[in-house]
């Protein structure tokens, strides 16, 4: 079992009478990459402030490694952050900013001038010292941030949606060198972002956050596929989220149909959340299926075909890379295994809510 | 718009401009080089070099540096503070350092006057707390404390917009970085408000230079500076208008001549200054 190496206890934070964190708790363990995920205005940035000293929190305790670290300001803490809009000092040069923390270290000349060149190397700028910073693409002055945070060799490297403002074929590669320099430097990531492709891709743990309130916790695997929520199902990756009733273990009704599933525990005849994955839907001949429908509309996604079927006075998501023309009638069906039933939500702040 | 349409724009000022500002640069310059008789001569330029006028030049110099030094001395912690404690740009808490900006200067000065006065405000005051009266008013320092108090809004300004274009992040990132209290204000925000803090000195040190009708106000015609030697060969009785050419000609090069040194020194930094 990994070290717990930062632990949040109670967190609350308001801004005036805004509650951005509600008795937040949460753990962090050693060498890995942890991904606070969800919707602007989720906290999760107010989170990373906190754990890096830039914001106090009203109430709760910030741990790290078991000591009580809530009140001691950023300088004093073993971790180094990459901000969301790089935050270099753009009258230094990229030698001056990488070496600005080492610097204030008192550390010797030899020193700063080897971990300068190893920072750049690590993020493949060699030979970029005497640049400024203006002078920089915004990829480029983002790896700056990074080896800049990288050369203390903090114990934990906190990044504010580090690739926010970049490109997407930029933001892909990017994504892999930083699970490249995780596993290369041994320390560990906690990561902020909106994005839940990014947060699949690179991290060990996601965190799923929503009004301040901690939705799930667990691997990419399980978020993706086991959503505990009606919220996290629909945060993360497309779904179809219909209303359905418990008719009894394995066995949920939604518009009035049977759909057998694995499901066990809800009890009987309880109303409850059903999740389908756009790509678990499987079209067949319209005798074939659960249910039947007319495919409305098809648009070519590159990988898939992204289909739209009415059903049951529902527009139900489809992914299929067999294309399925608009006006064919179709059948709907899907494997037990993939019906995923949630328990509706108990609070209205897991209602569904997705801003942007 | 077509392009000549939209140089149009530009005309009513381009005629202003020429009308009152290259005409009489022109003319300036023409009755600098030549004396009564219109021939050319150097004398009225040189004459800044004669000791009766370089010795109010010194003076106006030596005071209008007192009057910037002051007036950064102040602005730049005030500048600091409006910062930290305003959250958005137009709070109502720099529109009150700013105000004074938009009442008439004489008017300013007047009070100031009121305050000096031997029976003004100050001594008033003293004498109700049982001190002493000093007499201020119509010496050097009336004229540095009148000067700095118009033109401080000029140097608080520029640094104010210098120090507001500075992301909040930039300082937390170096205090993450283990930088703290001076280290951050010297190696980060100093350098980063310089282009403000050049458009500051600017503002206030140049026309400060040739300030004369402040020092009429505060320092009652005894304190003779090259702004009332220049006013003075225009308007006194023996006018020359040929003198006063020379002389304003001569001190806008000075002028000139130690910006384009300032400028040399502080070469590709005033990026987001005013100036």
């Amino acid at each position: 079992m990994a070290k717990k190496l930062i632990e949040l206890i109670g967190i609350t934070k308001s801004f005036g009478d805004k509650t951005i964190l509600d008795e937040m708790d949460l753990f962090m363990n050693e060498n890995r990459f942890l991904t606070l995920l969800g919707p602007s205005g989720c906290g999760k940035t107010t989170t990373l402030r906190i754990i890096g000293g830039f914001e106090t929190p009203d109430s709760g305790q910030v741990l790290f490694e078991g000591a009580d670290i809530t009140n001691l300001p950023p300088n004093k803490r073993p971790f180094n952050t990459v901000f969301q809009k790089y935050a270099l000092f753009t009258h230094m040069n990229i030698e001056e900013n990488i070496a600005f923390g080492l610097k204030i270290k008192n550390k010797s000349k030899d020193y700063i001038k080897d971990k300068v060149k190893y920072a750049l190397k690590l993020v493949n700028l060699d030979g970029y010292e005497k640049r400024m910073p203006d002078s920089l693409s915004g990829g480029q002055q983002q790896r700056i941030a990074i080896a800049r945070a990288i050369v203390n060799e903090p114990r934990v490297l906190l990044l504010d949606e580090p690739l926010g403002a970049l490109d997407l074929k930029l933001r892909q590669d990017m994504q892999y060198e930083l699970i490249r320099l995780k596993n290369e430097l041994g320390i560990t990531f906690i990561y902020v972002t909106h994005d839940q492709e990014e947060a699949l891709t690179m991290s060990d743990t996601i965190v799923v956050m929503n009004k301040g309130y901690i939705q799930q916790i667990g691997t990419p695997e399980d978020i993706y596929n086991e959503p505990q929520n009606a919220f996290v199902a629909d945060f993360i990756g497309d779904s179809n989220i219909l209303h359905g009733i418990m008719i009894e273990d394995c066995l949920v009704e939604i518009f009035g149909v049977k759909f057998r599933c694995v499901d066990e525990g809800f009890g009987k005849n309880k109303p409850v959340d059903v999740v389908m994955r756009p790509e678990d839907i499987v079209l067949t001949e319209p005798e074939k299926g659960i249910i039947k429908g007319k495919v409305s509309s098809a648009i070519f996604k590159g990988v898939h075909y992204e289909m739209e079927v009415e059903a049951c006075g529902f527009e139900w998501l489809v992914h299929s890379t067999v294309l399925a023309k608009p006006g064919k009638e179709v059948g709907i069906w899907i494997d037990p295994f993939n019906i995923q039933i949630m328990n509706k939500p108990e609070s209205e702040d897991e209602e569904i809510f997705i801003e942007e | 718009m077509g392009k000549l349409g939209s140089r149009l724009l530009a005309g009513p000022y381009i005629v202003w401009m020429v009308l009152f500002t290259i005409i009489p640069l022109c003319l300036v310059v023409y009755n600098a080089f030549t004396n009564s008789g219109g021939v050319f001569t150097l004398d009225n330029v040189l004459a800044i070099f004669d000791p009766v006028n370089l010795k109010p030049l010194w003076l106006s110099v030596k005071m209008s540096l007192i009057v910037t030094i002051s007036c950064f001395l102040l602005a730049f912690p005030l500048a600091m503070v409006l910062w930290k404690y305003s959250k958005n740009k137009n709070s109502l808490i720099v529109m009150v350092f700013i105000l004074p900006m938009w009442m008439n200067f004489m008017l300013r000065t007047l009070a100031w006057r009121l305050i000096l006065l031997n029976n003004g405000f100050l001594n008033h005051g003293l004498a109700l707390l049982g001190l002493n009266p000093i007499y201020l008013m119509n010496t050097k320092v009336a004229i540095i404390l009148g000067t700095a108090y118009d033109y401080f809004p000029f140097m608080l300004l520029p640094i104010y917009n210098a120090l507001v274009k500075i992301d909040r992040d930039v300082i937390n990132a170096a205090n993450d970085l283990g930088a703290t209290g001076f280290v951050v204000l010297k190696r980060i925000i100093l350098p980063l408000s310089l282009p403000g803090i050049v458009s500051g000195i600017t503002m206030v040190l140049v026309p400060s230079v040739s300030e004369f009708v402040i020092a009429d106000m505060l320092g009652g015609g005894k304190v003779y500076l090259i702004g009332n030697v220049i006013e003075q060969a225009f308007n006194s009785g023996y006018a020359d208008v040929h003198l006063g050419s020379g002389l304003s000609l001569s001190l806008m090069g000075i002028i000139v001549i130690s910006m384009l040194f300032y400028k040399f020194f502080d070469k590709g930094e005033e990026r987001s200054g005013i100036w």
